[in-house]
């Protein structure tokens, strides 16, 4: 195939692959989205066989077949809590595709490279390795591999930053003095360290930032990777998959109301000294509830905004949720979710677990979209969720989150909260709310307390 | 500085352009499978690794090359399988008017 005719195939491809992120702009279309993304990589990798250096099918043979059987079942077989691991296993295999690609490219030209080419299979090599060890480091600490808790130690921020610098000298003595193997291992080298280093400080729950972000080196590198190999295909790639990273970071940095530098050097979760403003004083008391003190409120609700939080999932309630939810609608409560942009592990996946459980999508609310509800709400049930519903975000300025959007959950007539224990939840923040005079805490296992709940208003009568 | 170069960024710079437009009109539903989608088509680094492995310039290239396409296939195949698994789970409400008797439930 010539090389005009095969870039007339990467054009189409690309164009397909916008069309592929535009048909994600509403559900309806996000499955015909797909379809054509799918069209668009069938287009590219056909165009690419052909292309006149391949010569030798052998290795592309056994590397598309163990592909497609790994991915194959890793898709079929993982449950929807498991995304944010999912996906960082990803970022992981992408950083190394790129990354190996690059050394690959250097190692066949010997180290001849051109200025540009040096320059972008650097970034390519470093940004690669970072993203692949760091989204392994994202896993392990989702999975429970390894400590959720932000593992820090003195002078790490300037030992990271010193290292993304030396790399970055590196690079630039390279580009302008020529390639060097021995540097150029060195920054792979970093950028593999670095990626362990960045991520070892970072807390469980700012993983949607970290997940986002590493999605955005991805992209990048997968860009670099298009600069060194002359292909503008994976140019547009990346930049698509960087800009999206980035725009979710932004977008989730801001749901949890931290700048980007604060997640990355922040580590958040440690420096809180413990009880820092426990309520009004340590006997603050709140009203503990039985399951049919909380269904009598229910019962007499005519709107029900529910919101769950990530111990929702780890209790595996989402089904329970939505059986409690179908029994208030057949009594013709109307019965909404309030979505928060971090309430899961990663971006929107609240939904995405919701929307598995069968909850309609039209039932689930953004922030912004519900927030001037809770005024007009009879009953409020908070499942899991404990800083997004923490009015101290909004007056406390010593609380350390202070200035993250929250709901609005004090404003509604009666607040129910299932929590397994008065214990302060992830961030060890405490939270107001418990204690207000219009919240009942149900405490106990959510998903025992939730089908308790959906059993009394099936068969309690009116 | 070289056209190469320029060009390179010209098409990186409109990408982006466009990425960040068509990107900032997915509503925060659908941010997962936003997510889980780039990253399939991020997978298209594929066709460097298609060459990488099939050039035979060297054995390593070719070894190096092969790693790299299963990775990228896996992010290719897995991506947009999980992604359209994750879609087909979003459903509007059912109609009032159905009725019961379909149990859908």
């Amino acid at each position: 195939m010539s090389a005009n005719l095969l870039n007339l195939a990467y054009l189409a491809s690309s164009i397909l692959f916008i069309l592929c992120l535009r048909g994600l702009s509403s559900p309806e279309s996000a499955r015909r989205g797909i379809l054509l993304g799918e069209i668009g990589m069938f287009i590219a990798v056909v165009a690419t066989l052909l292309h006149w250096e391949i010569v030798s099918y052998t290795w592309i043979i056994v590397g598309l077949i163990i592909g497609s059987a790994i991915g194959t079942a890793i898709s079929l077989r993982i449950p929807m809590t498991k995304m944010p691991e999912r996906i960082a296993l990803s970022h992981s295999f992408g950083g190394l595709a790129t990354a190996l690609v690059g050394v690959s490219e250097y190692y066949r030209h010997a180290g001849h490279v051109s200025r540009l080419s040096m320059g972008a299979l650097g970034f390519e090599v470093f940004l690669g390795f970072l993203t692949f060890t760091g989204s392994i480091m994202a896993f392990g600490k989702l999975q429970g591999l390894i400590s959720g808790a932000p593992i820090t130690y003195k002078g790490q921020n300037f030992t990271n930053v010193g290292a993304f610098f030396g790399a970055l000298a590196l690079l630039v003595y390279q580009v302008v003095f020529g390639a060097n193997d021995m540097m150029f291992a060195a920054m792979g080298v970093i950028g593999f360290a670095l990626g362990i280093l960045a991520v070892l400080p970072i807390g469980g729950a700012d993983m949607p930032v970290v997940i986002s972000l590493l999605n955005s080196y991805a992209g990048l590198a997968a860009s670099a990777t298009g600069f060194a190999i002359g292909s503008n295909i994976l140019i547009i790639c990346g930049a698509l998959d960087g800009s999206s990273g980035l725009l979710l970071s932004l977008l989730m940095s801001k749901a949890m109301n931290r700048s980007f530098s604060n997640v990355v050097f922040g580590a958040f979760g440690t420096a809180i000294e413990p009880g820092a403003q426990a309520p009004s004083g340590a006997a603050a008391s709140y009203n503990e509830a039985t399951v049919e003190d909380a269904a009598d409120v229910l019962r007499a609700a005519q709107s029900v905004i529910v919101v769950p939080g990530y111990g929702m999932a780890v209790s595996q309630a989402q089904h329970a949720v939505r059986d409690l939810a179908a029994a208030l609608q057949k009594r013709g409560v109307e019965v909404k979710y309030a979505i928060h942009p971090v309430a899961g592990r990663m971006p929107g996946h609240m939904n995405v677990l919701l929307a598995e459980a069968n909850v309609p999508y039209d039932e689930l609310f953004d922030l912004d979209d519900i927030n001037d509800d809770f005024v007009r709400t009879d009953a409020v049930l908070v499942v899991g969720a404990n800083d997004v519903v923490n009015p101290a975000a909004k007056k406390d300025k010593t609380s350390p989150i202070y200035g993250m959007p929250v709901f609005h959950v004090e404003l509604s007539r009666s607040i129910i909260v299932l929590k397994r224990s008065m214990n302060p939840g992830f961030s060890g923040v405490e939270n107001e709310l418990f204690f207000l005079g219009n919240t009942m805490m149900v405490l106990g296992d959510a998903k025992k307390t939730l089908l308790a709940l959906g059993g009394a208003l099936k068969d309690g009568g009116h | 500085m070289s056209t190469e170069l320029v060009f390179g960024l010209y098409i990186f710079a409109l990408a982006t352009f466009v990425g960040y437009q068509v990107i900032s009109r997915v509503p925060a539903l659908l941010h997962t499978p936003l997510m889980s989608g780039t990253n399939a088509i991020s997978g298209i680094s594929l066709v460097g690794s298609l060459v990488a492995a099939g050039s035979e310039h060297s054995l390593v290239s070719s070894v190096l090359g092969c790693v790299a396409v299963a990775a990228a296939t896996i992010n290719v195949v897995g991506g947009f399988m999980i992604t359209d698994r994750m879609l087909r789970m979003f459903k509007k409400r059912e109609p009032e008017k159905r009725g019961p008797a379909k149990g859908a439930s």
